[in-house]
């Protein structure tokens, strides 16, 4: 059957081109990857190759001719015994029409119209979130071990390396120097080179390393010495480790904890001062976990280590030290995607997570002497976010400050803020307020360095300011 | 053997391994070869007039040219085995296994597409056939192909991992650091490199100071050779003998592939920066297809009849592919929130 060749797009815009020039002439000989023709728009010349065989039986489009729409048929390629005659003969479009473009609009009338899509009542940008499980109930009884961040976040490593042959951690000084921050104190002794990996210095690598490892199935815990070198390596976070179960259609993922200090330590200045609270919260096919305190930092670590996909875990070098009350159970492990409320009150909910609850806590305290009751919530997981802890919160109280040591333009907080206002806009007595780190780079002086991080005044002005007092 | 003396701390240029010598094909080889170069071709090809339809959209890069490379390398592998590349990675699907149907469908943004439409052409993932990707960042792949190999050595199997990546790709600081660790852990990785001489436009010579790639892992002590790329007997012998070492233990090694694509960076790159002529003095004197095809005739391996009906067989079956891939739906509109977490 005589084939038709068509005007070929030299992209997905290109609607229609000129025929510059024929290279074969009629009654040529033609094999695939033959170059027969020259199209140009105004962007672009383009060669127009053969992917039929056969005999150029007739040109349909002359050269010289403009605006020659795209999938015009411009020649026939005849078949071996075919005639000439038979070019007139061709089918005047053999393609199938182009694929239906949807636009947005088609896909929200489609979910109006089927009757099992809820009908959402903000603009639908995310997956239907599926509520995590409360706290696992702590049996009465149960042994409380005073520890610190630093010792519970080992103690929850070591026990998913003994749990799971798969797990391993790697990083800079994690084995032999024991961590530059001592968390990964003694796994090395314990678990041998194999498991507990030195790394050169040489982020983008071993992070992406890590990926292609987690692809294969086992999971690694990649720990950052901090989390300003893993800019070095966001590109393997992001476009490998977040997307790629997407772009396969759900069937390569990988499970794989990023962890170490993040945000402000002190007086190291700004490049080693930085929270990327925001930046990894912004991203689809990421968890992002903050916990504050030493029983969180256990139970979600072990929970961010089983997960299957890929965790960011954000420590605070300002709280490893700090010492608090952890279970003593077999297996303590915490729902990553719910928040605690750490004090309860009914006055103004303030929302805070990592440091920012050292801030938050010691504010309500504060607020407490002046009669103002603070609901205090820390977030622990920034995503997902358990939107509907904050949500209750607000409906009870009608104020909401939030507490965070990043930037506030596009910050959590400004998401938080938006979420109340999409969700509990009706109850708010007053404005959310944002108590959040100011827009400068870190600096190093030490009266700059705590003018520009938050503080426990900043927190008590903003609860007072939502209240009217 | 120079090789292992890349081992030891004296390393000079002249511990480039030597150039592995040819190794005649069998008759089922040479055909198996031919079948599979020629379906890779007329996929592409097929590819290219359909984008050229609109029914394939966004960026679209054609392997045409370079078939003999990942044919190859793939018949030295087993079982196992896994396989990382970059963006243009059509070829390096069909060569290990995966229905140019389903590859196609992709390219359509179909919902039986690999990646059920939500991959397009440069995302593209086959855990069973050990593809693993498909990558769309130029020199990703190559940290993640050493993190395969790093996981076949932590389970302490004899798998190796093949991380393609491009003459342009060569230029990226993680290939580096993937070298590093690669050697230093002695990972099984066979990194090749397909030095199709340009970077979408900037040629070899205007964007590196060193055009020798086999040469660029020589500070880690890391083997490398040059190999005809065009010759699919010659990329054969080469990816057995990196394979087999990587096997054995004893880590990294750098095969450089000389191969040349006839078509532009992407569709939408008219390739100006070279001349006609050069690319037709390739493909008339070096393609990799041709010099398989005139080989079986000469040999008696088959005779024209019988190339007559492998070419029409595989005709058929990319007919079919591209047939399947412009009826089948597109994915369903649930489908947007679907794989985002598991």
């Amino acid at each position: 059957m005589p084939t038709n060749i068509l005007m070929p797009a030299l992209s997905p815009t290109m609607e229609k081109g000129n025929l510059a020039k024929w290279l074969k002439k009629e009654g040529d000989t033609i094999k695939s990857g033959d170059i027969i023709a020259e199209i140009e728009t105004d962007k672009a010349t383009m060669e127009v190759e053969a992917s039929d065989e056969g005999t150029l039986g007739k040109i349909l489009v002359a050269e010289g001719t403009q605006d020659v729409a795209v999938n015009t048929p411009i020649a026939v390629i005849l078949a071996d015994g075919e005639s000439a005659s038979a070019a007139s003969a061709a089918p005047a479009a053999k393609s199938a029409p182009p694929a239906k473009t949807e636009t947005k609009a088609d896909i929200k009338a489609d979910a109006k119209s089927s009757p099992a899509a809820a009908a959402p009542e903000a603009p639908h940008v995310q997956a239907p979130q599926v509520l995590p499980p409360s706290d696992p109930d702590i049996p009465e009884g149960t042994e409380m071990v005073t520890m610190t961040m630093r010792e519970a976040l080992r103690d929850a490593m070591a026990e998913e390396m003994r749990r799971d042959g798969d797990v391993f951690v790697m990083g800079e000084e994690v084995a032999e120097y024991q961590g530059a921050y001592k968390v990964t104190q003694g796994l090395l002794q314990e678990f041998g080179d194999k498991r507990v990996i030195d790394t050169p210095i040489t982020e983008h690598g071993f992070a992406g390393l890590g990926v292609g490892a987690a692809l294969a199935g086992l999971k690694p815990i990649v720990e950052f010495m901090t989390f300003n070198f893993a800019m070095q390596a966001i590109d393997q976070i992001i476009n490998s480790a977040a997307k790629t179960l997407y772009m396969s259609g759900g069937q390569m993922g990988c499970s794989i904890v990023f962890r170490g200090p993040n945000g402000a330590a002190s007086r190291v200045a700004a490049q080693h001062s930085q929270d990327y609270s925001a930046w990894y919260s912004n991203i689809p096919g990421l968890r992002v976990v903050t916990p504050s305190n030493a029983a969180d930092a256990k139970g979600l670590l072990k929970a961010a280590i089983r997960d299957p996909n890929p965790v960011i875990f954000l420590e605070n070098e300002m709280l490893y030290g700090h010492s608090g009350p952890v279970p003593k159970l077999d297996d303590f492990v915490l729902p990553i995607g719910k928040a605690k409320i750490a004090r309860a009150g009914k006055d103004v909910t303030i929302i805070a997570w990592s440091n920012g609850m050292t801030y938050a806590l010691k504010a309500a305290e504060e607020l407490s002497k002046d009669g103002i009751e603070a609901e205090v919530i820390d977030l622990r997981t920034l995503k997902p976010m358990d939107t509907e802890t904050i949500i209750a919160s607000v409906k009870k109280t009608g104020r909401a400050v939030t507490v965070e040591e990043g930037w506030a333009q596009s910050g959590v907080g400004a998401e938080i803020a938006a979420r109340i206002m999409e969700q509990a806009f009706d109850y708010l007595d007053a404005p959310v307020a944002r108590v959040s780190g100011k827009e400068v780079p870190m600096p190093y002086a030490a009266n700059l360095e705590k003018l520009a991080l938050p503080s426990v005044a900043e927190v008590v002005e903003a609860a007072k300011a939502v209240s009217y007092r | 053997m120079s090789a292992a003396k890349a081992n030891s701390n004296t390393q000079t240029s002249d511990d480039l391994a030597p150039t592995t010598p040819l190794v005649e094909f069998t008759k089922e080889q040479d055909l198996s070869a031919y079948q599979t170069m020629l379906t890779i071709r007329r996929f592409e090809e097929k590819a290219g007039q359909m984008y050229g339809m609109g029914l394939i959209g966004g960026f679209c890069h054609l392997y045409i040219g370079q078939e003999a490379v990942v044919v190859g390398m793939q018949m030295a592998l087993k079982k196992g085995d896994q396989v990382i590349t970059g963006y243009r990675d059509h070829g390096h699907m069909i060569a290990c296994g995966l229905d140019p149907k389903g590859v196609m469908a992709e390219l359509t943004g179909r919902a039986h597409g690999l990646s059920k439409g939500k991959g397009g052409s440069m995302h593209m993932f086959s855990v069973e056939k050990g593809f693993y990707g498909g990558h769309g960042i130029v020199g990703a792949q190559v940290p993640l192909g050493t993190g395969l190999a790093f996981a076949n050595r932590y389970r302490g199997n004899d798998n190796v991992s093949l991380a393609y990546f491009g003459d342009g790709a060569a230029n990226q600081g993680q290939v580096y650091e993937s070298f590093n660790m690669a050697e230093l852990w002695k990972l099984p990785v066979v990194y090749v490199i397909e030095n199709n001489h340009y970077a979408m436009g900037t040629a070899s010579t205007r964007s590196s100071s060193e055009t020798n790639l086999s040469r660029r892992g020589l500070s880690f002590k890391i083997p490398g050779e040059q190999v005809d790329g065009m010759d699919v007997r010659a990329v054969k012998a080469a990816a057995d003998k990196a394979v087999a070492w990587c096997r054995a233990g004893k880590g990294p090694y750098i095969l450089e592939m000389l191969t040349y694509r006839y078509r532009g960076h992407s569709m939408s790159d008219p390739a100006k920066y070279r001349t006609r002529e050069e690319v037709d003095k390739v493909r008339t004197t070096h393609d990799p297809i041709d010099m398989a095809r005139n080989r079986i005739l000469e040999k008696k391996f088959a005779k024209e009849d019988d190339l007559k009906k492998i070419d029409a067989s595989v005709r058929d079956a990319i007919n079919e592919a591209a047939e399947f891939a412009t009826h089948d739906p597109e994915p369903d509109v649930s489908e947007l929130f679907t794989d985002i977490y598991r």
